[in-house]
């Protein structure tokens, strides 16, 4: 198909060729892999929310709103709900509060979309299904979540109320602090790895266990590999850390100070209303999916373990078996990171301030660090010691 | 051609929002456009194959210090408004002083002598290069930053617990 398209293309001028054919195979494939797993999961993700909040609440509505039509009645999985939901959402007045600051109020759920959205242009789906595998991949992914804090910092700002200036400032104060904590767990995987590429750290998981400088040789489908059991216990620390500070950083319960409906109306999402407020979750959704996504490759092995390593051989039609049983077992693992997420929304009550900040900086952050501390020796003892 | 394309982008992005920044009337305004700015800057690093820069500068200056400024912006709200609003009544001594950096920048670009190497083979990341020399050749400037960090931090906590203990 690459050669067919550059040959139609031949007789352009070189400088439309010299445009055309990046924007063609690099920009288009990377924007339909990005939008065509954003907004499916930001749909579904909304979906479960309810349903599962419903289940757990004991909500009645959103897990079986479904069809009535005289004889024929179906719960249709709660998915009346999202209908609802929607019909409901588009019909809202398109609220812009005064004060003289609408373009801010209009730009940040952008800007906040633009950072969830971002999160998928480095996340590794499969083998080589991925829009960009840059050598800095996870720090990259670390750095693009300050988008999502200055969109909320625009919406608590320009919304002109002070409920969301509260909410924008806790937000702010919140994820700059969980930010640390997160970023050095993550340091393990790549101390491990030895790269920041996502797809080394990925390959990195395939060998074996390696245990304070013992090496157990074990195949892929054993997932004795993967990250989380390096370093023996300590990379198990790094992810529940990682896993509480994505919690913190997508301001999810019990971490949602920045919303927090009983103390400050909603927030910075106060002055939303209709399709803008739902870019705003649909933001969140893609966020949680990405977050979970990269947890997913720095500890749980990416797309190896059992189901890639059993039935790569094994093609469905014309797609090659890697690369189908790999997306499965990926999609899989962040599915239940995500669904995790989900119910301890629902679960847990929401902290308070204080507790959120002696969470962060007297337990989580030191944690990390000798989280971080061991895998760097544990890195070191498996490369055969310090001068290799 | 097509990074040329990129690059004018970038610098027509930079260049745009820096003078929205300098001439906004509001001065949160100005921090939200300096966020334009930054990523501007960040794309022709990423464009001149400095990819650690680019998303280091992407951390430090948007993750960082341009919240730390709107969060500055946000806490100063009570000031009087003639200081918010920015008031272009010393328009000549700032024309004087931008022309005047200005030809000491284009005289330096000038004098200097632009070395001009040969563009590595492939694109490989700085990463290793940058990690190599910190422990190596520039490791006591490297000591020297993690040393000033810490003394900031150490103050930063005095002086948060209170001046009393």
């Amino acid at each position: 198909m690459r050669e067919g398209l550059t040959n139609l293309l031949s007789g352009l001028p070189q400088w439309l060729q010299d445009i055309a054919l990046p924007v063609l195979f690099g920009l288009i494939p990377a924007v339909i892999i990005v939008l065509g797993v954003v907004t499916p999961v930001g749909l579904v993700g909304i979906w479960g929310e309810r349903r599962i909040a419903g289940k757990i609440q004991d909500r009645v509505g959103p897990d079986r709103v479904g069809i009535s039509l005289g004889p024929i009645k179906s719960r249709l999985f709660g998915l009346g709900q999202s209908v609802a939901d929607g019909v409901k959402l588009l019909g809202k007045e398109d609220f812009i509060p005064p004060g003289g600051l609408g373009l801010m109020f209009l730009c940040a759920p952008l800007v906040v979309f633009a950072g969830a959205l971002a999160l998928f242009a480095a996340l590794p789906f499969g083998p080589a299904l991925w829009a960009a595998d840059p050598n800095l991949g996870i720090f990259y992914l670390l750095s693009v979540g300050a988008l999502e804090v200055l969109g909320v910092l625009m919406a608590g700002w320009s919304s002109n109320n002070k409920w969301s200036l509260l909410g924008a400032m806790r937000e702010v104060a919140q994820v700059i602090s969980y930010e640390i904590p997160m970023a050095i767990a993550a340091l393990c995987p790549v101390l491990l790895a030895g790269s920041m590429k996502m797809s080394s750290i990925v390959a990195d998981q395939t060998n074996g266990l390696d245990l304070w400088g013992l090496h157990i040789a074990a195949p892929e489908a054993t997932a004795l590999g993967w990250n989380l059991f390096a370093a023996f216990p300590f990379n198990i620390i790094a992810f529940v850390v990682f896993y509480i500070c994505a919690l913190a950083a997508l301001k999810r319960a019990p971490f949602d100070l920045p919303e927090c409906e009983s103390e400050l109306v909603a927030g910075f999402l106060t002055e939303y209303s209709g399709m803008r407020w739902s870019l705003f979750f649909l933001g969140e959704y893609a966020a949680m999916w990405a977050m979970s996504g990269i947890a997913t490759v720095l500890w749980l092995g990416g797309w190896t373990g059992p189901l890639h390593g059993f039935l790569a051989g094994v093609d469905v039609g014309p797609i090659p078996g890697g690369v189908f049983f790999g997306t499965l077992a990926f999609v899989v693992k962040t599915t239940i990171l995500f669904l995790l997420m989900i119910q301890i929304r629902w679960t847990l009550p929401r902290l308070r301030l204080d507790q959120v900040m002696s969470l962060c900086y007297k337990y989580l952050i030191p944690a990390a660090m000798l989280c971080m501390l061991a895998s760097g020796a544990a890195a070191l003892l498996a490369s055969g010691g310090a001068g290799s | 051609m097509g990074a040329q394309i990129a690059f004018w982008i970038f610098a027509i992005v930079t260049l745009g929002s820096a003078l929205a920044a300098a001439c906004a009337r509001k001065i949160v305004h100005s921090a939200f456009a300096l966020m334009a700015t930054f990523f501007g800057v960040a794309g022709i690093y990423a464009i001149l194959g400095s990819d650690f820069l680019a998303v280091t500068q992407v951390l430090v200056y948007v993750g960082g210090i341009l919240i730390l400024i709107c969060f500055g912006v946000l806490l100063t709200d009570r000031v009087p408004d003639e200081y918010k609003v920015a008031q272009p009544r010393r328009w000549l001594p700032a024309a004087v002083a931008a022309g005047l950096s200005a030809v000491a920048l284009l005289g330096a670009l000038q004098a200097t002598k632009w070395p001009v190497a040969a563009a590595p083979a492939a694109a490989e990341s700085t990463v290793e290069e940058i990690g190599r020399s910190f422990m190596t050749s520039y490791l006591i400037p490297f000591e020297f930053a993690s040393i000033l960090l810490l003394v900031v931090l150490v103050g930063a906590a005095r002086m948060a617990r209170g001046g009393t203990r």
